[in-house]
This record gives C-alpha cells, structure tokens and sequence, in this order.
C-alpha cells in the first residue's frame, strides 16, 4: 500500500462543513502534517462553524475561537505565551477565510508578519464571505456573481494580490496551494512547520454552495484553476525567491474552469475573453519574477 | 482539574455545574454527529473494479472513507455523499444509488 499523503487522521467526521466542502479537506490535510502538537486561532468563518458547536470539537487539538478580525494578532499571543512556559515546540496556526485575511483581518497579518512572529498562517480562499451567506470580497474574481455582487453587478476588478502583499514583508515563507493537490500542500506544511518566524499559505478551498456547482467537482475545479494558470501554485523563499512548485506545460482555457460553476454563468463570450486575457496577462508577470 | 476530552461517538451529557469545564474547553468528538443522515445518494465501492490506490481516501473532506485490510471503507456513519470520491476514482469503482427514505 502506497500513501501519498501521511495516514493518520487528526480530524474527525462529524464536522458540520457542506458537502463536498474545499475548506473541510484542507484542514484535514494541514492537521495530518502538523500533528497533535498544535494550536489553531480560527475566526468567525465557515471553519468557526464546521468545527461543532460547545462541547464539541472536530478538529481534536486546542482551538482558540476568536474576533474575526484578529487571528494573526490571537495566533501571536498563543505563541508568545507557549513562549513563556517553555513550550516553545508548539506549532501555532492562524486559520482563516479569504474575508478574514484579506480584508478585514490585514492589518493584524501585516502587523504579525513584520514582526516576524513565528506562526503559520493559512487562509483557506473560497472567494467571498461564505459563512454570512455569499457576499463578495476582495478575494473574489472578476465577473462572478456573489449576493453583494448580483448578475447586473457582478464583481469587477481583479482578486487582491495577496501573495504579493504577504511576500512584501520578506518573510521567510510563502506559498500558494490547492485542495486539489494534497501532496504539494503537505509539502509545503512540511516546509511551513519546519521555518522559523512567519509563514503564509494561501490555500484555494473550492465551496459548492457558494460557487454554485455540483458538489462532487470540488477536486476538478481544484485542479483547473491550476491548470489554467488561474491559480498557480508557487513559493517564495525570503520574499524575493520564486519558485514554481508545479509547473503546466499546456495552460487550459479558463472557460473550462468557469463552465461548471453557477456564478459565473451569466458571462458572455467577450467577458470570458477578458477573464483570459487577464490570467494571461498576470501569469506573464508571475513568470518573469520565476527562477 | 484535569478537563476529559472523551474521543468516542457519545453524546457529552452535562447534568449539572459539576460536568462544566472551568474554562469554555471542547469536552467531546462531534463523531457523535452521525452526518450520514445527510446523504441523498449513497457511493459504492466495486471491489472488483478498486486498484487500492487510495485516491478517494485521500479526497475525502470528512473523511468518511477509513483503510481497513489494505481497502477502502466508506463510512456510512459519516459519509455526506457528496461523490468526489466517485468522480475522482480512476478506475470509475465507485458507483452510487439514491438513498431510500
Ligand atoms: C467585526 C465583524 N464583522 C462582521 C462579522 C460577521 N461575519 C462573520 S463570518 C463573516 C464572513 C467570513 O468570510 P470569510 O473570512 O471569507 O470566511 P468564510 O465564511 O468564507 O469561510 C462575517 C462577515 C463578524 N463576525 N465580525
Ligand atoms: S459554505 Fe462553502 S466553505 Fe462554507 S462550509 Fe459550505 S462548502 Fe465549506
Ligand atoms: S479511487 Fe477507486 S480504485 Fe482507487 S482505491 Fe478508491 S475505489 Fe479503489
Ligand atoms: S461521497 Fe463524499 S463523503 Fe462520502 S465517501 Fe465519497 S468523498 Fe467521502
Ligand atoms: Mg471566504
């Protein structure tokens, strides 16, 4: 029997994600690399939800529910106190959705990672505030459709560039990761774990009910959005050394990513053009920073 | 006080202030939350088709599909049916029927 993945299971059944839920999958995934000997600071977001309501846990080590806009700040008082009673092996982990970090939670991630406080941190991105019902963010893509951002309106402009904000700081690590590829987000947890001082993980986490698909396309989508180039998967050593982790030899068209999701249905052939013109576009400037 | 963190698939009962934690502390495994009830289809495994590549296990958000033997196991118990693990098996194994009830 051949793994791929480590075997042993931190995370229960039980929880109460959705069907088919991104963000469920990744914590899986980050608590088989970083073990029992763990702490998670996890705000208001669908993970606050999925982990059980009191006296239940899904997640089975310590975990710290807090502000939405605070889990940096939380996962850095968690450290400095294991600091101070000598548990200085215990790894910290600051979870949070793409609203928590992108927006609202940014100025205590800035704050965290200039200082250099020795945490993980990893946002789960599904684009937009799903938790409250679907509204958009600033993670969301151009022309999707979020309750905030209806049809007639649908979201325009780019997803914040947070990889870019994050790596600006010159932390020691950064990197971006999909649900759809474990072995190279476990990879990455490895190197996260292994790393001194603050590390950033943007994990893109597929969420069938707010990107309105079929539940059983979860990996699919997770996958296309790298094969696309729409979400490469890349990391950067001291935020200047970049390096492609999985590298697509044929890039997909991204009306292939965008046809099985419901948000982004109303698009018309221009809009999708412009969608591709726009991946296109930032994944040159992503390759001429590569080494 | 030492607070017990019970990892089993039983309900905490909390009878009393005595059962309380002396901080807001997990007790229980919501293993005692059976989300099989969710399920409206039910993915099934076809052992003679499987090739014991373990890509459904991997891919399984619950995870509700446990290595028993050197074999893939759904958990019914767990299993929300949401079929990523039938779309995702290479070797087309996992079929599905509706749910009764
Ligand atoms: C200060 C504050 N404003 C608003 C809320 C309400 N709220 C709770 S979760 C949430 C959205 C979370 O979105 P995201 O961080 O993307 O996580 P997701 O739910 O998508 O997993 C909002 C707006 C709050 N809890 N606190
Ligand atoms: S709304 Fe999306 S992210 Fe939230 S639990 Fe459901 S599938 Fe997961
Ligand atoms: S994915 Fe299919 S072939 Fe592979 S172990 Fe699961 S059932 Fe068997
Ligand atoms: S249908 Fe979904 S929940 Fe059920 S075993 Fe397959 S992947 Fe797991
Ligand atoms: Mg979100």
């Amino acid at each position: 029997m051949r793994l791929t993945i480590p075997e042993h299971e931190i995370m229960t059944p039980g929880h109460l994600a959705c069907q088919g839920c991104g963000g469920s999958l990744g914590m899986r995934y980050a608590l088989k690399v970083f073990g029992k000997n763990t702490m998670l600071s996890i705000p208001a977001c669908c993970w606050a939800v999925i982990d059980g309501p009191f006296p239940y846990t899904s997640v089975n080590v310590p975990l710290f529910h807090t502000a939405f806009e605070t889990a940096a700040i939380m996962a850095s008082g968690i450290k400095a106190g294991l600091m101070v009673q000598g548990k200085d092996t215990t790894n910290v982990i600051a979870w949070a959705g793409d609203g928590g970090t992108f927006d609202i939670g940014l100025q205590a991630i800035s704050g965290a990672a200039e200082r250099n406080d020795d945490i993980t941190y990893i946002v789960y991105d599904n684009e937009a505030y799903m938790n409250t019902g679907i509204q958009r963010s600033s993670a969301t893509p151009h022309g999707a459709w979020t309750t905030t951002t209806p049809v007639k309106h649908y979201k325009k402009g780019p997803k914040k560039n947070m990889v870019e904000i994050m790596a600006a700081h010159r932390i020691p690590y950064t990197a971006t990761a999909s649900v759809g590829y474990p072995e190279d987000f476990c990879k990455k947890l490895e190197k996260a774990k292994n790393t001194k001082g603050f590390k950033f993980l943007h994990l893109l986490a597929p969420c069938p009910t707010g990107w309105k698909y079929d539940p059983r396309y979860t990996i699919k989508l997770a996958k296309l959005a790298v094969q696309t180039n729409y979400f490469p998967l890349y990391e950067i050593i001291d935020g200047i050394h970049y390096k492609q982790t999985m590298k697509v030899k044929e890039r997909k068209p991204i009306k292939e990513y965008l046809k099985y999701q419901g948000r982004f249905k109303h698009l018309h052939e221009d809009e999708v053009q412009f969608f591709q013109d726009f991946i296109d576009e930032n994944y040159g400037i992503l390759r001429t920073k590569l080494e | 006080m030492v607070i017990k963190f019970q990892n089993n698939d039983k309900p905490v009962r909390i009878t009393g202030a005595k059962d309380m934690p002396p901080m807001p502390a997990a007790l229980g495994s919501m293993r005692q939350n059976k989300t099989g009830s969710w399920r409206n289809v039910r993915p099934v495994i076809d052992y003679d088709k499987c090739i014991k590549c373990f890509i459904c296990w991997k891919f399984c958000p619950e995870p509700a599909i446990k290595i028993v033997d050197e074999l893939p196991v759904i958990d019914y118990d767990y299993c929300k049916g949401c079929l990523m693990c039938a779309e995702e098996c290479p070797k087309d194994a996992i079929g599905f029927e509706k749910e009764g009830k």
